[in-house]
């Protein structure tokens, strides 16, 4: 081997862009045709949207009447009449000031706790299940510290989505945990009370559940006594909720292996102490990814409270369909898309910490 | 429990452990918590029972299942059993049952061949085709139902054109704001030879692929079951068809005044529900399908490339009938989670089995009790059944390991 050939590059048609287009494109006949449709379709998509939400759009208008014109797209004046009662509902305005505040008191909190590498989890934690509930009862509800009192039928809009989610998942969060710990239990009878319940209300929908709320709740209670509309949707999605958490950290449960609950048995820790400091902070953190997706789940599901008359944000946007100032071919599809965009941008992010969450516990196991 | 109790030392060297107090042995420890626990659940029944019987005596309202007989005295705007509004609320029940099952078993189908194309879509070698299904995915399934069926049924086929400005579709097929025309088929003379031919075509081809398999496992020879399949299924009934004359005939929709009149009618309310349902749980089964065919192992598609397979029977033969076995149980549940979130239609006028029982026939009798047990109860069997039939299915194709 005296003389080396010398090193060529490859050709051009195999690097580059062109290299690319050809390999993940064009490779085959096959491939060149569903390119040829996918641009297609992308270009009609495209092409759609822009014409409907943009060149189309009607920007400027007082009532339905502005938005009524051949060919006419998105009707945006419905959306910025109405973007107040969309966030707030009948919630009085003078009195808007204590929703935002609890929304502010709810990041300060949230922010922290989502970003693994800040300190100090323990009083972030204690912050978030103590002191935000209270605080943020206080405030959205009122009647103390000179505060007005505001009932919950004047609640709407994404407040009231966000308020039936949090307090649904927080509510199943304990339920769940003492349901998936039920079920594995050696005590039969509490194996079978747990077992009975998850799958009762996991086999049936979460429609029937609020119509047992809305008819059958009251008929649970004695005489006289009666409990609000909203706290009835939420008892009832919070224990929904419980039945789908307590499978996703069932299978948390599952995944700790026996030595870790022998461990703590050969320690001489009692029966809580292990689930509280041993099992459970593993079995939890192992199931991350499945209780944000069950918080997702919940958070879409909580747009079904409107068929039993409480308004949150998909339920006011179809309520203001009706108003016949804004009567316009184009009014309903404007709500729906925008009152789309809000619960998918919710939903899109919270899937992708879910991915983020996933990934970081991987590259931790891979160790 | 017995073999740790039943324990014993094992000599006379080792003394025998103190009995400790009763209240650390863990058998009377357990038997304690349950007792307290039934205690407090029959407290609980017994309370509300209590106070639901107060509450149903205090409005006059009657119990048991009396009222079942009784005339409903409403109409249902679509029924595939005999229904008016002097049936009784019996009748109503199976009405809306029906109709439930009728969005079910179509939305599955829709949802699984759409599912499946985007699943496999999001796999493609071609960038451009799994962008596009990765985009269906995350924008489908981040968006809650409800809002979709809304939008499907306010947005879109609400606003379709009146009956006389109908969008003509191909096939005499017609689109307007009160539905969907489709002709309809009216059987003439002899049409039962065709259906026979078809139901013999069918028979006979489950028999070549039973032969086929057999023949198959004992030689290695394989046997073109697809096309004598697809021979024996379309080729002979229509063969029948055009010797006796052609005996099926059309009735087309024709627009008569201010309606369409003929035809089959399909109610917009069941159209959206059926997109709606079927597209948005194609979006998980979609996700459940790219998991599947990810969770093969590359070795199986390397050793299929190697035996010189082409991509579509490698597709069909090695990687599907494994990826199957992962994809069955998590379709199931999709699967029942359509059917649950069939119940959506309350919301947009659809007589399913939940407006019409849960909700007109509890509104007019106001037996709440008996008419929410009932519900739940239709809805167990429901998730039963086809749990039950998904596990033979699953059994059916699991891995067998010789």
């Amino acid at each position: 081997m005296t003389s080396t050939t010398a090193e060529m590059r490859p050709p051009r048609s195999e690097v580059g862009v062109i290299g690319w287009v050809r390999k993940n494109l064009f490779s085959s006949p096959t491939n060149a045709l569903l390119t040829v449709i996918g641009i297609w379709i992308i270009w009609s998509a495209v092409s759609g949207v822009a014409h409907w939400a943009f060149t189309q759009a009607t920007w400027e208008g007082t009532d339905g009447k502005a938005c009524t014109w051949s060919g006419a797209g998105a009707c945006w004046p419905f959306v910025k009449a109405k973007f107040s009662q969309f966030m707030y509902g009948r919630y009085p305005e003078p009195q808007r000031w204590r929703v935002d505040l609890t929304y502010v008191l709810a990041i300060i909190g949230l922010v922290p706790l989502m970003i693994p590498r800040i300190p100090g989890k323990l009083f972030n934690t204690i912050y978030m299940l103590v002191f935000f509930p209270i605080a943020a009862f206080l405030l959205l509800s009122g009647g103390y510290f000179g505060l007005p009192y505001i009932p919950t039928e004047l609640w709407g809009g994404l407040l009231v989505t966000l308020v039936v989610a949090s307090v649904g998942i927080a509510g199943a969060f304990p339920l769940g945990i003492m349901l998936a710990i039920g079920r594995r239990s050696r005590m039969p009878i509490v194996r079978w009370v747990s077992v009975a319940f998850i799958e009762l209300v996991r086999g049936v929908p979460l429609i029937t559940v609020l119509f047992m709320a809305s008819v059958m709740l009251p008929l649970f209670l004695p005489e006289g006594m009666t409990i609000d509309k909203l706290l009835r949707a939420l008892i009832m999605v919070a224990l929904f909720a419980a039945a789908y958490l307590a499978e996703v950290i069932r299978g948390g449960l599952q995944a700790i292996p026996r030595g870790q609950f022998e461990a703590a048995d050969a320690l001489g820790l009692t029966y809580a102490q292990k689930m509280g400091l041993i099992i459970l902070p593993q079995a939890l953190k192992l199931v991350i990814p499945g209780i944000v997706n069950t918080f997702i789940g919940l958070f879409k599901d909580t747009s079904l409270v409107l068929i039993i008359g409480i308004f949150d944000l998909l339920g006011i946007v179809q309520q203001n369909q009706n108003d016949a100032t804004w009567f316009s071919p184009s009014t309903a599809m404007t709500g729906y898309v925008f009152a789309g965009l809000i619960f998918w941008i919710f939903c899109f992010s919270m899937s992708r910490y879910s991915l983020f969450i996933e990934r970081r516990l991987a590259a931790s196991d891979r160790r | 429990m017995t073999a740790t109790t039943n324990r014993q030392a094992p000599g006379p060297l080792v003394t025998p452990p103190a009995k400790p107090n009763l209240l650390y042995r863990p058998e009377f420890r357990q038997a304690v918590y349950q007792v307290l626990l039934v205690v407090c659940l029959i407290f609980a029944f017994w309370t509300i029972a209590n106070n639901v019987a107060d509450n149903l005596a205090r409005q006059n309202i009657a119990s048991g299942f009396g009222f079942w007989n009784r005339t409903s005295g409403f109409d249902i705007s679509q029924s595939l059993i005999e229904y008016s509004n002097q049936s009784t609320y019996g009748r109503a029940f199976w009405a809306g049952l029906l109709n439930t099952l009728l969005v079910a078993a179509l939305g599955i189908v829709f949802a699984t061949i759409i599912g499946f194309l985007v699943g496999i879509g999001r796999l493609s070698t071609n960038w451009l085709i799994s962008r596009i299904c990765g985009a269906y995915v995350e924008i489908l399934r981040n968006l809650p139902l409800l809002l979709q069926l809304f939008f499907w049924y306010f947005a879109v086929l609400k606003n379709l054109p009146g009956p006389r400005q109908s969008i003509s579709l191909p096939g005499g097929l017609s689109l307007n704001v009160r539905g969907l025309y489709l002709p309809a088929p009216i059987a003439g003379p002899g049409f039962d030879y065709v259906l026979a031919a078809l139901g013999l075509g069918i028979v006979l081809s489950i028999a070549v692929a039973i032969w086929a398999r057999a023949r198959q496992r004992a030689t290695g020879e394989r046997f073109p079951v697809l096309w004598t399949t697809l021979a024996l299924v379309l080729l002979l009934p229509g063969a029948v068809y055009i010797a006796l004359g052609q005996p099926l005939s059309f009735q087309y929709p024709v627009l008569r005044g201010f309606n369409f009149q003929g035809g089959v009618a399909v109610q917009p309310e069941l159209i959206a529900l059926v997109v709606g349902l079927s597209t948005y749980t194609a979006s998980f089964i979609a996700e459940i399908v790219r998991a599947g065919i990810a969770g093969v192992p590359r070795g199986q598609r390397e050793a299929a490339n190697a035996l010189g397979l082409s991509s579509g029977l490698t597709m069909r033969l090695v990687i599907l009938p494994q990826a199957l076995r992962i994809i069955i149980p998590p379709l199931t549940s999709q699967y029942l989670n359509l059917t649950k979130n069939s119940s959506l239609a309350v919301a947009i006028g659809y007589p399913d089995f939940v407006s019409v029982f849960t909700g007109t026939v509890l509104n007019q009798t106001g037996q709440a009790v008996e008419v929410i047990l009932l519900t739940m109860l239709v809805f167990l069997t429901i998730s039963l059944i086809t749990s039950a039939f998904m596990n033979w299915f699953n059994k059916h194709i699991a891995l067998v390991e010789r």
